[in-house]
């Protein structure tokens, strides 16, 4: 198809994603830059925070930073943790970790329960208040390259495609929204990102990046079964049998609400694993059905976790712009903790751009910024613990927590590791055996009370897209589901993905058929990480489409 | 001549809308609200015929809380020339009832002298498909209500109105109040510059009791209740199968 006609507007700094990098970036931009800097940021959620999925324990070091007087300023964070518990479960039975026996920075105190989402919400009016123009429902679809090969910009705000993707009777071109700089905040596997990360080779020197699926559900639970501040964090069951690698939670946050969730490690080799169905068995647990019976599930969703570390940061600057938080992949795995790095990150970049455009540069690479990323709070939060995932991935759930423990231990008393650096050794598709090799699992059926259906569950996630709109998931070979993924694989896109989107159904010649329910997607992001073949391709659609979170 | 178009604030039709436990109401708290999806379509039937050359101004007109400012801005940007917020209640959970609304519209109406008015057949929270109605008897106006077609010419409108069974043509005498059904239009998107413009265009802010109209509802809330849970189907393996069970289980056919 010809590029459409596009207007072009400039901007200072052109940030995509309103996320904490993105909105921590617009705000630091505005404290240090003031009027003389304009700044937008483009977000792909109906809302600011429609699209926003966190646990979350929110470690506040990042606002701290931002915004010191934030509780004057009536942040939405108020639930301070309490209590900190720590359980490895077996199928009936749980063990506590005594706390003296975790590292010390994986305690949580003075940390505090969150909804990412509403804190998000709260940002956003921060940053709108100090002059920053955000808007939501514009998804950046496209990268705008510079005729020096730079990044210059990004398409924004593309609507009314058919579905054969040429326009239809209300086509919207969109723009293109120039920046001196680009500073990508899309969370983890942006779409963008992706591509920059391509074209500029920016993960050339690192590990490959890693992924967990985080599925969540906020639960309305009766006041008797509510502590808030409560924090219980869990391994072992249902992930205890070999099959995939991960972690729950259980979080008491404020309103008699409780955030569960279950995140799986994308790097499972049974392909017969439904994440799905283990955050569904999970909340049969003793230790989490007590919380949840009489409750009432109120919201769901899913988001990928970029898990790699420290290994896995690719080059986070190419010329033109930046990846900020989980775009470059700032999580801090034991810790299962993001937001404080994903708003370090923004600021950091936030200040290499201010001091850049001051002195009349524009276009080219801030390296500054990747100096003070290394150098600064989020180098020194990720460092020490770089060697956890990779020694869970090698030894498994028991044994290599318990060496990776160990390593963190020495990380804090003597402030050396004694693995050195551990490499990730393949990228989660890889990961991936065949299915001549594994055992089908025999998932116990949903009971409709603590545990539902994937259909319905969807449904609690408020998601749409437009029926006209092309499907945004993209296949580079149309045949290789059938041809090829589904006998080596059964086609894992059935059971990996939290919406259902993936059908293997039956065609009318009777033969097997691949079907896309694209309008379920939740933008987790699984299915463009964990299909064996890569050959699904996650684009953004149209604005506006996808989850409406509420306080997630 | 001047549309007036009455947009609501509304809980996005997306959201699984939740009963309160102690029954009062529904839940809004972290709740995503939008335009109802009905005014989004009189916006765009209005602004349509601006474009026509047949109206020279589109005002859009809400009545509720601050923040169904965001409502108007979109109407602006979908093309509506200016705004006027009417703050009724500072509270969300306050419906304001449709006799409080059609008499602020009315008053709004009269100072801008308009020539049509063009509401939704309902709102997609009460549902109450009302509004219009009474706007045009306090009017004393005429009215063409579940429009799947609007003419508007010489003095007059032919609305298409969609019935029980059937479509229905009706010609009315403008100065009239039509309500818009789903098939009437295919609203347009905003366009990012068409929002950045409508940050600049007026947005007036006025309250209930600049015009002398009393909110306080007349209705009272006796409880309100989910739906009672369907009972779970069966998946039928042939049409003759369906045709079967509809007749010797159901027996509908
Ligand atoms: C299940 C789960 C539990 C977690 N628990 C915790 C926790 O307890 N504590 C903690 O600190 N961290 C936690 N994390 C990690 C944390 O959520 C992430 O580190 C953090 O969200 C990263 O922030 P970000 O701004 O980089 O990206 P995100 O929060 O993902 O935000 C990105 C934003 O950009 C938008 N966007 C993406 N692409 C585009 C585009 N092309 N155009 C327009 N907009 C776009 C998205 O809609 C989104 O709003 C958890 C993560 C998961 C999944
Ligand atoms: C804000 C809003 C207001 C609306 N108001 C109105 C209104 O006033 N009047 C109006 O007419 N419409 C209204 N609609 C539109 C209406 O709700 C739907 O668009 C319409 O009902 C869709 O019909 P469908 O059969 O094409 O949809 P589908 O979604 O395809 O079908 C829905 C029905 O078919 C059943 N079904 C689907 N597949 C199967 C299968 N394989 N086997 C058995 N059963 C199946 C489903 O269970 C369901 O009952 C409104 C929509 C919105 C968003
Ligand atoms: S289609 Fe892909 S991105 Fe969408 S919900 Fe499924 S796995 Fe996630």
């Amino acid at each position: 198809m010809d590029t459409p006609e596009r207007e072009s507007m400039d901007y200072d700094v052109v940030i995509v994603g309103a996320g904490p990098a993105g909105l921590s970036a617009a705000i630091r931009l505005k404290q240090l830059g003031g009027d003389d800097l304009s700044v937008c940021v483009l977000e792909k959620g109906a809302e600011v925070g429609a699209h926003i999925l966190s646990g979350a324990v929110l470690d506040p070091s990042g606002l701290d930073a931002l915004i010191p007087d934030w509780r004057e300023k009536g942040a939405p964070i108020t639930t301070e943790v309490k209590e900190d518990k720590f359980l490895v479960l077996s199928e009936k039975g749980k063990m506590g970790l005594p706390t003296f026996l975790m590292p010390p920075l994986m305690s949580n105190h003075g940390a505090y329960i969150v909804s990412m989402g509403n804190v998000c919400r709260w940002l956003a009016e921060q940053a709108e208040a100090l002059g920053v123009e955000i808007f939501p429902g514009m998804a950046a679809s496209a990268l705008v390259m510079g005729e020096d090969g730079g990044l210059k910009g990004v398409v924004a705000g593309e609507f009314g495609l058919s579905k054969d993707g040429t326009p239809g009777p209300n086509y919207e071109p969109g723009i293109n929204l120039i920046g001196k700089y680009v500073l990508i905040g899309e969370g983890a596997r942006g779409s963008l990102a992706k591509q920059l990360i391509a074209n500029f080779g920016l993960a050339a020197d690192s590990d490959p990046q890693k992924f967990g699926l985080g599925i969540k559900e906020i639960w309305r639970v009766k006041p008797e079964n509510h502590h808030p501040g409560r924090v219980v964090h869990t391994m072992g069951w249902p992930l205890n049998t070999g099959d995939a690698g991960g972690g729950g939670f259980l979080y008491h946050a404020e309103n008699n609400e409780v955030y569960v969730g279950l995140v799986v490690h994308l790097d499972y080799k049974n392909p017969y694993v439904s994440p799905y169905q283990e955050m569904q068995r999970y909340k049969h647990h003793p230790e989490i059905a007590k919380v949840l019976e009489g409750g009432e599930r109120v919201a769901y969703g899913a988001r990928t976790i970029a898990q790699g570390g420290w290994q896995a940061l690719p080059k986070v600057i190419f010329p033109g712009g930046a990846l900020i938080g989980c775009s470059a992949g700032l999580v801090n795995v034991p810790r299962i903790k993001g937001n404080h790095n994903a708003m370090h990150s923004g600021m950091a970049a936030a200040e290499a751009v201010t001091e850049a455009i001051k002195a009349g540069r524009s276009g080219d690479e801030l390296a500054v910024y990747a100096q003070k990323l290394a150098d600064g709070p989020v180098g020194r939060d990720l460092k020490p613990v770089r060697n956890v995932k990779p020694l869970w991935s090698r030894f498994g759930e028991i044994a290599g927590v318990a060496l990776a423990g160990f390593d963190m231990w020495c990380a804090n008393l003597f402030k050396f590791n004694p693995f050195g650096t551990l490499h990730h050794l393949k990228n989660d598709a890889q990961s991936t055996g065949k299915a001549a090799d594994y055992k089908k699992i025999d998932y116990p059926k949903p009971d409709g009370v603590l545990s539902f259906d994937r259909s319905t569950n969807v449904a609690f996630s408020g998601t749409n897209h437009d029926e006209d709109e092309p499907t945004h998931l993209k296949l580079t070979d149309p045949l290789i589901p059938i041809a090829v993924n589904l006998p080596e694989y059964d086609e894992p896109a059935q059971r990996y993905c939290p919406a259902g989107v993936y059908e293997v159904i039956e065609g009318e010649d009777g033969k097997p058929r691949f079907q896309i329910n694209g309008q379920n997607c939740v933008h987790c992001k699984a299915c463009d990480i964990k299909d064996p073949s890569q050959n699904i391709t996650w684009t953004v659609p149209q604005g506006g489409s996808g989850p409406t979170y509420p306080n997630m | 001549m001047k549309i007036v178009v009455p947009v609501k604030r509304v809980i996005d039709f997306n959201v699984r809308v939740r009963v309160k436990p102690d029954q009062t109401g529904v839940e809004f708290a972290n709740v995503k609200m939008s335009m109802n999806p009905f005014d989004e379509i009189a916006v765009e039937e209005a602004v349509r015929l601006k474009e026509a050359g047949k109206a020279d101004e589109v005002i859009a007109v809400s009545v509720g809380v601050k923040k169904a400012e965001d409502t108007l801005r979109t109407a602006l940007a979908m093309g509506a020339d200016k705004a006027i917020l009417i703050e009724a209640t500072d509270d969300v959970e306050t419906d304001i009832e449709p006799l409080a609304v059609a008499k602020l519209l009315k008053a709004v109406v009269e100072a801008e002298d308009a020539g049509l008015v063009i509401c939704g057949k309902q709102a997609i929270d009460n549902d109450v498909n009302g509004t219009g109605q009474m706007l045009a008897a306090l009017l004393g106006w005429s009215q063409g209500t579940f429009a799947n077609t609007l003419k508007v010419e010489d003095g007059k409108a032919e609305v298409t109105r969609e019935v029980d069974g059937g479509l229905q043509i009706v010609s009315v005498k403008l100065p009239a109040v039509i309500t818009t059904d789903l098939r009437l239009n295919e609203p347009r998107y905003a366009s990012l510059p068409n929002i950045m413009k409508a940050k600049k265009k007026p947005l007036e802010v006025k309250s209930a009791s600049d015009f002398g109209v009393d909110v306080t509802p007349r209705l009272s809330v006796v409880s309100v209740n989910e739906p009672p849970a369907r009972k779970a189907g069966v998946i039928v393996g042939s049409p003759a199968e369906l045709a079967d069970k509809l007749k010797n289980e159901a027996g509908v056919l």
